[in-house]
């Protein structure tokens, strides 16, 4: 069973982000593993575990995108590939999805690629599907569980409704949610592993294509409105009073 | 201007984003509602209530379960016959797949999860939060059609005139599908976070009423999954009153008190409602970034120092096994319910 889990490389959560110059700045926060992708690569090490498998983690981004690739490996993923070219700085998602389509071809004979639901920066959801459709594979979206029998793959999708059950033949892209399980943490082995390793790079040439032409661009960077947040505590001398008083600041509002 | 509207439906349950969808439509131009599924004659109907110019139907027996393939397939094929230059979806779980597909076939792009979108020429330039609403950007696309999924509650919802007539025609399917529905799992019940228009959240707090005695025979853990259930008791019996649902933070999904369904925050829903009554949670950045957007929020917490308190607008220092209570009976009288 070869799986091949896609991952991109994000400023932290935690990152105080802004726009600056028409540009994102995020000061000297971090750059990680998007935390989405952490479940991509824990829902790969899980079926890799039951099914006597391979995971390759699976990025494009720049050099120090290595980074990101190091947690998956140190994670316990078997192997890692970058795919950088400074032509792709202005991939749009179906860009993304074309270039990961021609690399998960290059590596070759996948069974499953798995993917996080969205990415923390961009956060469109959209690269899994359109990757599974330039590959025209089964896509099982924001799979909660995962099970694979002969030659199939039953998720459970954790949609607004509730699960939805689903199964489609391999091979099969699959995307994950936070339901598969905590990631596990790097151990030290992984660690160790993880930085002796060396990646390999592949360019757009390597790919033999051109780098897509992004047909969704920025025009402009917005800081959101400030918000006004002057609280107002409210006090009382018993639950009964300060409900009162809190129901008629609510009922004021005009918000029910 | 001729635009496609998706018309988002589990089981005929519409999600009202789709009628959000519609009104924006309209305002460009000439709006085409596209309803896909079997038995659907109510959905096209609410469609024509709702303002439709005209209402296509696909009622296919290859549409009767949502399967990304065939309706991405359905939805390209539609459009290149009536060449559209807009298609609107409400954001979900489904269309986000259904428009990135359809984008790839379409050779153009999607604009997700967009809260504002204006016409520019015969081009659009939506507004989105990227960063975790960190940031917004504009955005464009340079395909044709534009397609773009918009936010629930971010556009207003036309009015429904009740039995108004107009042209519903069937068209037929296209395509094939690469996967089964085998079923639905144990039902957690419709959360629909993000179209609510008040939604009241439990924590790792609503787990913490020592005063409260489990059952006997209960080890450690089912006693707090005990205890976080009659929390959230309190907190749906408030949701219910005031018409709302139920949100939750992560630790009290990760400690099993309520499904991932619930989940507000960075890997949960991002929601706006008007009114957000936090209970028992301290305030994260992973919670605040998907509800800070909410019009009016109140925070409910034992601890004065919680950071949920930087983003509310009121705030109540106690326990919220005596405050949530106590606020749905002075509600109660209040409203006259
Ligand atoms: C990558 C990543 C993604 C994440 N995504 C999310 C996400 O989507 N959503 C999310 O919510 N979190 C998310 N988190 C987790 C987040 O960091 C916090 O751990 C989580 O939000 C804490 O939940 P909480 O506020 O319920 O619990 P705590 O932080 O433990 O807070 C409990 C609060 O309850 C109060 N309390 C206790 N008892 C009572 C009582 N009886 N009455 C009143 N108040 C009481 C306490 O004072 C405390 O403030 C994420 C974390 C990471 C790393
Ligand atoms: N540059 C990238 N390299 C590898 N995988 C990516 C990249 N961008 C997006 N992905 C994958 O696609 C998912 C959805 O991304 P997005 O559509 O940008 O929200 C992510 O969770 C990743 O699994």
């Amino acid at each position: 069973m070869k799986i091949i889990a896609c991952i991109k490389q994000v400023p932290d959560s935690e990152a105080k982000v802004k726009a600056e110059g028409g540009q994102v700045s995020w000061g000297d926060a971090p750059l990680v593993i998007n935390p989405f992708d952490e479940y991509a690569v824990e829902g790969a090490l899980q079926q890799k575990e039951a099914l006597n498998g391979s995971v390759t983690a699976l990025c494009i981004g720049p050099e120090s995108a290595k980074e990101a690739l190091k947690h998956a490996l140190a994670m316990g993923a078997d192997e890692a590939i970058l795919v950088s070219d400074p032509a792709l700085n202005d991939l749009d998602t179906a860009g993304a999805a074309k270039v990961l389509a021609a690399a998960i071809k290059k590596i070759g004979d996948a069974d499953m690629v798995i993917f996080g639901r969205q990415t923390l920066d961009n956060g469109a959801g959209l690269t899994p599907a359109q990757t599974a459709r330039v590959l025209g594979l089964p896509m099982l979206g924001l799979a909660g569980s995962i099970k694979v029998e002969g030659g199939s793959v039953t998720v459970e999708r954790v949609l607004e409704e509730g699960r939805q059950i689903m199964n489609a033949n391999l091979p099969a892209v699959l995307s994950v949610v936070q339901g598969i399980g905590e990631p596990r943490y790097p151990s030290f082995m992984g660690i160790r592993k993880a930085s002796k390793a060396t990646i390999p790079v592949w360019s757009l040439a390597d790919l033999g294509m051109e780098a897509p032409a992004a047909i969704v661009t920025r025009s402009e960077l917005v800081n959101p409105p400030a918000q006004e947040t002057s609280i107002e505590m409210i006090t009382g001398e018993t639950p009964a009073e300060i409900a009162e008083k809190l129901a008629d600041k609510i009922i004021a509002e005009k918000v029910l | 201007m001729k635009t496609f509207v998706y018309i988002d439906h589990f089981k005929g349950n519409v999600q009202p984003a789709s009628w959000e969808a519609l009104g924006l439509a309209k305002s460009f131009g000439n709006a085409v509602a596209l309803i896909f599924g079997v038995g659907v004659d109510e959905v096209a109907k609410a469609a024509v209530e709702y303002g439709a110019d005209e209402v296509l139907v696909v009622d296919d027996a290859l549409l009767a379960e949502y399967r990304a393939e065939v309706y991405a397939s359905t939805l390209s094929a539609l459009a290149s016959s009536q060449s559209p230059n807009l298609i609107l979806f409400p954001t979900t779980a489904r269309t986000r797949e259904l428009a990135a597909m359809t984008a790839i076939d379409l050779n153009t792009g999607v604009l997700t999860d967009v809260s504002g979108l204006e016409a520019n020429g015969d081009s659009f330039v939506a507004t989105r939060p990227i960063y975790e609403g960190k940031l917004l950007e504009r955005t464009v696309c340079s395909g044709k059609p534009v397609l773009a999924t918009i936010r629930g509650r971010a556009f207003a919802k036309p009015e429904r005139v009740e039995g108004k007539s107009g042209t519903i025609t069937k068209v037929a399917a296209a395509g094939e599908a690469k996967s089964t529905v085998e079923g639905y799992g144990a039902s957690e019940g419709a959360v629909n976070l993000g179209d609510a228009a008040v939604i009241v959240s439990g924590g790792r707090g609503v787990s913490n009423n020592p005063s409260l005695t489990p059952p006997a025979g209960m080890d450690e853990k089912q006693a707090e999954i005990w205890r976080a259930q009659q929390g959230f008791a309190l907190i749906t019996d408030l949701a219910q009153l005031l018409g709302g649902a139920v949100g939750a933070s992560r630790a009290a999904v990760d400690g099993g008190y309520i499904p991932y369904a619930h989940q507000v925050g960075q890997t949960g829903k991002v929601v706006a409602p008007d009114l957000y009554i936090a209970c028992g949670i301290s305030g994260a950045i992973q919670h605040l970034v998907g509800m800070r957007n909410a019009k009016v929020i109140v925070a409910i917490n034992k601890d004065a120092d919680a950071p949920i308190f930087k983003q509310a607008r009121y705030g109540v220092v106690g326990d919220l096994f005596a405050i949530v209570p106590a606020l749905t009976e002075a509600m109660k009288k209040k409203l006259g319910k």
